[in-house]
């Protein structure tokens, strides 16, 4: 294989892998400052516990999402070293504001809440908590624009040609506020927040099925449950604006979304289907000229299709932009179906009567997690043959001067090492679960 | 070109980037250090209390590392480019190692089985070690400079072509001055019987770094042609050196008094002013070629644009303030000896 598949097939792996953990964090993070909250607002000894319980949670998803991303920082330059002279002068100072601003705090902050519960007052652990919790909302804040001006490049003017050629900054805040960012930020927050509350539902969906720790549990579900709930709904909202600004900034990818190849056709919005894409065609279940009412509130609006772009110029992989963009809408409604209905029962005071709803929460912790990573693979594969959209492209960009087989060594190391890690973590969730909240809380409260 | 207080914004850059290098060395060398004496403390108690005395700080030690890194990236792209690809293999290794020792920490502990402490524990010992000495490998080869032809592009790339004597040398010297800093750390955490075995170690390990840096700084003299040059320009800064070597002798005064925190004040000391001679021996290159000097990266051809780096000085500005406020907090509040509990690895 060439050098280009291999680093490409690295980064994807890397990243994919790494993207597990930061979403569980800020979810898990959001939850466990609800948790902290209401207990030094209540002084009910159950938010302790479950607090405790989360945190050590929390700490393992941290550590590895930590460890990934470091990996990523340096992959730019190791395997992407064109493509990092291009965009160092607009992606460096995001990078250097989230380093600063973002891991400065949650780093920091992240000994206080582990270790500092016998050292430091309740408040300011809550603080810390916070802290801790904000940095990771301004970490994800910083990579999102980093990666929207991939999508959406502006603020910036290319000086130099060929193999010269960069980006230079213009104008810092139209770098940030790019056209794709505030959507994507609040696109990928909402994604984030499920990770973590799904994972939370899951564990007290399985204790409750399971009859221990029954009272802490009703009150962690009804806690996750309210936040996954408002979530899945405004999800679709900024999940609807999203796709209003892909329509607009990144036609091709739109039309590989949504397998559309004639520009003149009103477009269709399918739920499911298939790209045929040798003959251009699409076989599924699809609302006529949907798609052309949501971009343009008209049935029977043209929406730029495939070909109306030259061959080199749109994605080449049009059927599986298509199914992961649908898989991700598909979860992403089942969730808001899901929640409602355990919100309706709730309301009803029925919510922990039926054991199969249980059941499926209990399995859903999944479920986000394949919509942020296929959501992810369709926003990156839907921007090929770009790297940086429109300027750069992705077979520029790799390092030339990196051989196949040091990318084989490279790959083949993190191969090895990150299934052990999944293993592990996997291994060490598991057992934290099993053993429970409430006895590791109550050896921590002998202790003081 | 813009300046601020009569210096240039790439030269300030380079400034921030050096004082976040060794802000990396001296915190991060402490954490290395001491994993690199991890299994010359035999009992697993000791070896706990070992790893739990860098438990609430290690994470944000790394934030030096990842600042860094990202201030490089940021700065200077192209020194940031050329230097990761150039040394693909060390770097990789670099990483994966770093997983790994991050996994020892948070895992070792998990469970009682003798073969699943022991496999972490040497999976901690020999991540450290190299981990430390991969970063002084990669400096060693800087010092040296790289084949770098038009366009700062790499023109070596054989697979161990990274492992030369020389750097080899800077390796070793820059394990054993972690060491050195680990060992002080350690007392600084510790008592009793683990105690009075680190005050062993900490001889070995000044031992292990005089000899090292002796050897490295003859080489470097011999084999690597116009180090010396800018000192024979500016002959005031001989002090440099002499500054570390005073600074490093001063470390065995402190240790025989007791005054553990001073002396992890003079050995961070001494390694600051180790990087101030490399910074100052490079200035503007950062990065010499070996084909031709014109090919160099220097910090001006590799800059980001002066807008660029006007923005990311502001952001350090407001950040930086910040940050130490941060790390001010964290290191009040785990000060003194380490008491295990419920919390700990």
């Amino acid at each position: 294989m060439d050098v280009e598949i291999l680093a490409r097939i690295q980064f994807a792996f890397t990243i994919a892998f790494h993207y597990i953990y930061p979403p569980l964090s800020i979810g898990i993070g959001l939850i466990m400052v609800i948790m902290e909250g209401l207990y030094l607002k209540t002084g009910n000894k159950h938010y302790e516990v479950l607090t405790r319980f989360w945190l050590k949670i929390f700490a393992i998803t941290f550590g590895i999402g930590v460890a990934t991303g470091i990996i990523m920082e340096f992959e730019f330059g190791t395997n992407w070293a064109v493509y990092s002279k291009y965009v160092g002068d607009i992606f460096g100072s995001a990078l250097a504001a989230e380093g600063l601003f973002a891991f400065g705090l949650e780093s920091t902050f992240l000994g206080i809440l582990i270790f500092g519960w016998n050292r430091v007052s309740p408040r300011v652990h809550f603080i810390s908590t916070i802290g801790v919790f904000l940095g990771s909302m301004f970490s994800a804040v910083w990579i999102v624009v980093a990666n929207s001006w991939q999508q959406t490049p502006a603020g910036y003017h290319i000086v130099g040609e060929g193999l010269q050629a960069r980006a230079e900054v213009t104008d810092f805040w139209a770098m940030v506020f790019n056209p794709s960012s505030v959507d994507r930020i609040i696109h990928t927050w909402q994604g984030a927040f499920l990770a973590g509350t799904f994972l939370v539902l899951s564990v007290h969906a399985y204790y409750l099925l399971k009859g221990r720790y029954v009272e802490i549990s009703k009150k962690a579900f009804k806690i996750a449950l309210s936040v996954a709930t408002v979530i899945s709904l405004t999800q679709l909202v900024s999940g609807h604006s999203s796709a209003d600004g892909v329509a607009v900034n990144q036609p091709a990818k739109l039309a590989a979304m949504e397998g559309h190849y004639e520009t003149s056709a009103p477009a269709d919005l399918y739920l499911f289907g298939w790209v045929d894409d040798e003959n251009q065609q699409v076989t599924g279940l699809g609302i006529p000229g949907g798609l052309s009412f949501l971009v343009h509130q008209d049935f029977e609006a043209p929406i730029k299709g495939l070909n109306a772009f030259p061959e080199e110029d749109r994605p080449s992989q049009v059927n599986a932009v298509f199914q992961f963009y649908h898989i991700m809408i598909s979860i992403g409604m089942f969730l808001i179906g899901l929640t409602l209905y355990a919100s309706y029962l709730w309301w009803r005071g029925t919510l922990f009567d039926k054991t199969w709803l249980l059941k499926i929460f209990a399995f859903s912790v999944i479920l986000p997690q394949i919509a942020n990573q296929v959501g992810w693979f369709a926003a990156e594969m839907g921007r090929q043959p770009w790297i940086v959209y429109g300027h750069l492209r992705t077979s520029e960009g790799f390092s030339q001067e990196v051989s196949a087989n040091q990318i084989v060594f490279s790959l083949v190391l993190f191969l090895l090492v990150y299934s052990v890690l999944l293993l592990l973590f996997l291994y060490s969730l598991n057992k934290k679960i099993k053993h429970g909240p409430y006895d590791e809380a109550k050896n921590a409260l002998e202790i003081i | 070109m813009e300046t601020f207080l009569g210096i240039d914004y790439p030269t300030l850059w380079y400034l921030v980037v050096g004082l976040l290098f060794s802000g990396y060395a001296i915190l991060e060398g402490f954490d290395y250090g001491a994993g690199a004496w991890h299994l010359f403390l035999k009992k697993d108690l000791s070896r706990r209390i070992a790893i739990n005395a860098i438990g609430p700080l290690w994470d944000a030690n790394q934030v030096w590392l990842i600042i860094g890194g990202g201030a490089l990236f940021a700065g200077f792209p192209v020194m940031y480019a050329t230097m990761l690809s150039a040394m693909y293999i060390p770097f990789m290794l670099f990483l994966v190692l770093l997983v790994l020792r991050s996994s020892a920490i948070k895992f070792r502990s998990a469970e009682p089985m003798p073969w699943w402490r022991k496999t972490w524990d040497i999976t901690y010992f020999v991540s450290n070690t190299l981990i430390s000495f991969l970063l002084g490998v990669v400096l060693g080869n800087v010092l040296q400079g790289f084949e770098i032809g038009e366009n700062f592009t790499y023109k070596g790339g054989i697979f161990f072509a990274f492992l030369s004597p020389y750097a080899i040398l800077v390796g070793l010297t820059t394990l054993s001055i972690f060491m050195t800093q680990g060992a002080i750390f350690l007392l600084l955490k510790t008592e009793g019987r683990l105690h009075a075995r680190l005050t062993f170690l900490l001889k070995k390990g000044m031992i292990f770094f005089i000899i090292s840096f002796a050897i490295t700084s003859l080489y470097t003299l011999i084999f690597v042609p116009g180090v010396t040059d800018k000192f024979k320009e500016n002959p005031i800064f001989f002090i440099l050196p002499l500054l570390a070597f005073l600074a490093v002798a001063n470390v065995p005064r402190l240790v025989s008094k007791k005054k553990y925190a001073y002396a992890l004040v003079f050995s961070s000391l001494t390694m600051a002013f180790l990087l101030m001679l490399v910074a100052f021996q490079l200035y503007p290159v950062l990065l010499p070629s070996n084909i031709h000097p014109e090919h160099s990266v220097t910090i001006y051809n590799a800059a980001s644009s002066q807008k660029s780096l006007g923005i990311m000085l502001t952001i350090v500005v407001i950040g930086a303030p910040l940050l130490a406020g941060y790390f001010i907090f964290l290191y009040k509040t785990f000060y003194g000896k380490v008491k295990l509990d419920d919390s700990s690895y």
